[in-house]
């Protein structure tokens, strides 16, 4: 075989003999120079042939769906395979994304961080970057979310030039770490994040190498579902390197070169139009928040203590269209698995951006350059610590990033187009990871559900919230079948799958509401399970324009529930919970434990044990005593409120006689109930200043609890702007610390 | 946007598939110009309304100041001051309170979490709600930069038009 450039001590593989790091540099400076990719002027093919041009999109991004579709069959994970916990993505010599496929593409720039790191590392040089190369990169201080997201990337040659990367992720089911599941909750640092593979060289000449395959498939504990699911990545990349080359056949390399260039171009002026079409300039700001309850439970003592993740946001549009978003006064990182590194944020704003400004442009990191951002160095959300743990830093991340929907709803309503106002969205977390073993076998059976990817939507400005059917990392979120977990899933399987109940967030337009399930461990010889989600202590986001934010999660279940005698007579068992009532404990029997927070630390679980868990709904917009009274009666047919929130949140009366299953709008009565709640708002209500003189109080006298006050400190101790904002606010001296 | 369907939009009469039409469609740009066209007629005010700020609340050149006011006429101040300074405040920072409105153990601890529910003093609609950590600095959720915005749109303000 010809040893191709590339290779150690070989020629350059990039463009015009430059090398990949000279090109990246390149890009950079012109970008840095001129405001425009590669100092692009003109849309040249685009101008030239319009048609061409289009349907040359269309060709790729064609070519990257269909990758997805036909790859995703390999795997053998329902995360992957049924649900679709996977996209892929054409990018440039630089890792800039050209176009992309559907799915969880909150990782196409992830993807493109690592290229550039592999670029910027000079892997052109060592250790080579040749035809039929596979690279592999899950390291969270590389642009990865979380080790659990592993990416495939192989390199796309036209002669002796690498002319792009063709790149695929799949989320795994299990990733080794000190606990079983692919979103542990208990690491401290890097070295509990399990396996790690830092752009590594994992195949040569178009196959994965064997002492690779044989290294990962022990240091995970679903070993067939990672081995089928690196094929699937490796397969769909080389769907799309074909894709690629046939193109460049087609249309020829100079065509390609160009076109790859002016697309990326073009997304980033489609992102600057959209930003003058549907915002407005000014000044936008949020803040969100996540609390651990962790002074008694976290397992490391480093970690024992009360928490507060703090996620100001601020966005600035300038006149000429400049978008800037800061999140300047963000807390600090710590001994717990929700750090986030630079890159995942990044991500982040470009998986919302494309779906509330860009979803019908051009979708690729054109849009991600055409913003500007300030995640503050050190901060949770731009940790730096490669040692910290970042396992799961989507506990802070998903409701860090509803501030960013509640920044733009707002330009959105200003503008009059409030179909896309969006108050926010529900946290896609609460259902079981882990594993067990069964009792007749010993065989293994993880607990990697991916039902999260269906939670509630914030509601718009027109219409209520989507139900049960939304994930902001993924557009096309799924729920899955009940029966396709169970596969999965074995010794665990469900008693029953519900509405939730008063998890909508209240509005005039109410939020998408959430949903319950109840599970029974049967046939188990034992099982170790926990639940990833940080609410309860705190709310994850408030809605809008009076819109408020949807129900927390809690945990609860039973040990040596009495369900199986139960079923054996034919006796009723729970389909669910309602908090305000003992049916769970009736209907369950056995030792019931119930707790406000939703995180839950890994717990042992045996046979007849019953774990119930809850699905979150979204926020709410607008004032709930404006919701047309018929309209929240249909909710409570719905199953959506109770008749206790109807009445004391929507000021709505109903009655239903009795044996009748469907309520009925009590007019007169409604109306009486919502004058008073506006007699209360009016009654109990301060004026501004009186407010803010009591808060004021609270922190001057040190009366703010732990948690918080060490929240602030933190917050003050990294930015001092904010801590300045924080004490002219509350009119503090100088030098003031809560 | 036609006239009648943006009247519906705005009372929120659209049905999925009228909605899916506009979502799906490129944004009609005269669209401000329909929206404000509505409300300034159904508010009825002899000032101008340079814009909705969120529901209830509109920005109104008033003379030479810019105020932020309620529909039911409730006037904030300056666009440029945080409208919440002139709200009437009511919050939820125990336990009872949380309980009112959530279900057993579906709300924040308190201590960790306070709502805060901003009224208008005139009519006490809602007008927004904050999920913050009790001593959090009060949300100026936004300054919109009005003449920015009318330079972007290519329209004269209200005001110097003898609107």
């Amino acid at each position: 075989m010809t040893v191709a450039k590339g290779g150690v001590g070989g020629a350059p593989i990039g463009w015009d003999g430059k090398t990949l790091l000279e090109m990246l540099e390149e890009s950079e400076r012109l970008f840095q120079e001129k405001g425009r990719y590669l100092g692009i002027d003109q849309l040249e093919l685009k101008e030239e042939d319009h048609f061409r041009y289009e349907r040359a999109f269309a060709k790729l991004r064609g070519a990257l769906v269909a990758a997805r579709e036909t790859a995703l069959h390999i795997s053998a994970s329902p995360i992957v395979r049924n649900i679709g916990e996977l996209c892929f993505a054409l990018y440039t010599p630089e890792g800039d994304s050209i176009v992309v496929s559907t799915g969880i593409i909150v990782h196409v720039h992830t993807m493109s961080e690592a290229i550039k790191w592999m670029v910027r590392n000079n892997y052109e040089r060592d250790p080579g970057i040749r035809p039929g190369d596979i690279f592999t990169n899950n390291d969270p201080a590389v642009g990865n979310v979380h080790t659990t997201d592993v990416h495939t990337m192989v390199p796309i040659f036209w002669e002796d030039e690498l002319v792009g990367w063709a790149s695929g992720v799949t989320h795994q089911v299990d990733i080794g770490a000190h606990i079983p599941g692919h979103d542990p909750v208990t690491p401290t640092s890097r070295f509990e994040d399990g396996f790690h593979l830092t752009c590594e060289r994992i195949g040569e000449d178009e196959h994965i190498r064997q002492d690779h395959r044989l290294r990962s498939q022990r240091a995970v504990r679903s070993p067939l579902y990672w081995d089928l699911d690196e094929k699937c990545r490796a397969a769909g990349a080389y769907l799309i390197r074909d894709a690629a080359l046939r193109f460049i056949a087609e249309e020829g390399i100079d065509y390609y070169k160009r076109f790859t260039r002016e697309v990326v171009e073009e997304g980033r002026r489609i992102f600057m139009a959209r930003v003058r079409e549907r915002l407005l300039p000014g000044r936008y700001r949020a803040a969100s928040f996540a609390g651990i309850p962790w002074k008694e439970e976290a397992w490391q003592p480093k970690a024992r203590r009360d928490f507060i993740c703090h996620a100001p946001m601020e966005i600035v549009i300038g006149r000429d269209g400049d978008f800037f978003l800061t999140m300047e006064g963000a807390s600090a990182p710590g001994y717990h698995a929700f750090n986030c590194a630079e890159g995942p944020m990044q991500g982040a704003i470009w998986v919302l951006l494309s779906q509330m400004l860009v979803y019908d442009g051009k979708v690729n990191d054109g849009s991600y350059l055409a913003l500007r951002h300030y995640f503050p160095p050190g901060s949770w959300c731009n940790a730096q610590d490669p040692q910290l743990s970042y396992s799961t830093p989507w506990a802070f991340l998903i409701p860090a990033f509803t501030g960013l929907t509640r920044c733009l709803s707002r330009a959105l309503f200003a503008r009059g187009y409030w179909e896309e106002v969006v108050s926010g969205y529900g946290f896609t977390g609460d259902a079981i990871q882990g594993g067990g073993y069964l009792a007749f076998n010993g065989e293994y059976w993880p607990a990697a559900n991916f039902e999260i990817s269906a939670v509630g939507l914030g509601a718009s400005a027109v219409r209520d919230g989507l139900d049960w059917g939304y994930a902001m990392w993924n557009p096309e979120s799924d729920q899955g079948d009940a029966e396709l977990w169970e596969l999965l899933e074995i010794g665990i399987p469900y008693l029953a799958r519900r509405v939730k109940a008063d998890t909508a967030g209240y509005g005039k337009y109410r939020g998408g509401s959430g949903w319950e399930a109840v599970r029974l461990l049967v046939g188990n010889r034992d099982a170790e399970l926990y639940i990833g989600r940080a609410d309860g202590p705190t709310f994850m986001g408030p809605g809008v324009f009076g819109g408020y934010p949807q129900a927390t999660s809690y945990r609860l279940w039973s040990r040596g529930s009495e369900i199986m005698d139960r079923a054996a007579k034919g006796q009723p068992y729970p389909l669910g919970d309602d908090p305000d009532t003992d049916e769970f404990e009736e209907l369950a029997g056995g030792e019931v434990m119930r707790r406000p927070a939703a995180m839950m630390m890994p717990e042992m679980f045996q046979d007849r044990d019953v774990l119930h868990y809850v699905l979150s709904g979204g926020p709410g917009c607008g004032d709930p005593l404006e919701r047309p009274a018929q309209r929240v009666v249909d909710d409570m047919n719905g199953g959506i409120f109770s008749e206790r929130i109807a009445e004391d949140v929507f000021g709505v009366v109903a009655s239903r006689d009795e044996g009748q299953e469907r309520w009925t709008l009590d007019e007169e009565a409604a109306d009486a109930r919502r004058q008073e709640i506006r007699r209360l708002r009016a009654e109990r209500s301060l004026p501004y200043e009186e407010f803010w003189q009591r808060e004021r109080q609270l922190i001057e006298e040190g009366q703010l609890g732990e948690p918080v006050r060490g929240m602030f400190r933190e917050s003050m101790g990294l930015s001092e702007a904010w801590a300045q904002e924080f004490r002219a606010f509350w009119k503090l001296p100088e030098g003031f610390e809560p | 946007m036609d006239r009648r369907v943006a009247e519906d939009l705005i009372d929120g009469q659209l049905s999925w598939p009228q909605l899916k039409e506009i979502l799906f469609h490129p944004k009609d740009p005269e669209r401000f110009q329909v929206v404000m066209d509505i409300l300034r007629e159904r508010l009825g005010w002899k000032e101008p309304v340079l814009l909705p700020l969120a529901e209830h609340l509109y920005v109104v050149q008033k003379g030479s100041e810019r105020v932020v006011r309620c529909d039911c006429g409730f006037e904030f101040g300056d666009c440029r001051e945080n409208w919440k300074t002139k709200a009437r405040v009511f919050v939820r920072n125990d336990e009872s309170l949380l309980l009112e409105i959530y279900p057993q153990m579906m709300h924040s601890d308190p201590e960790w979490m306070e709502l805060r529910e901003f009224y208008c003093p005139g009519c006490f609609a809602l007008l927004e709600v904050e999920a913050v950590p009790p001593g959090y600095p009060v949300l100026f959720d936004f300054e919109p930069d009005i003449d920015g915005f009318y330079e972007w749109l290519g329209l004269p303000l209200p005001s110097s038009a003898g609107d």
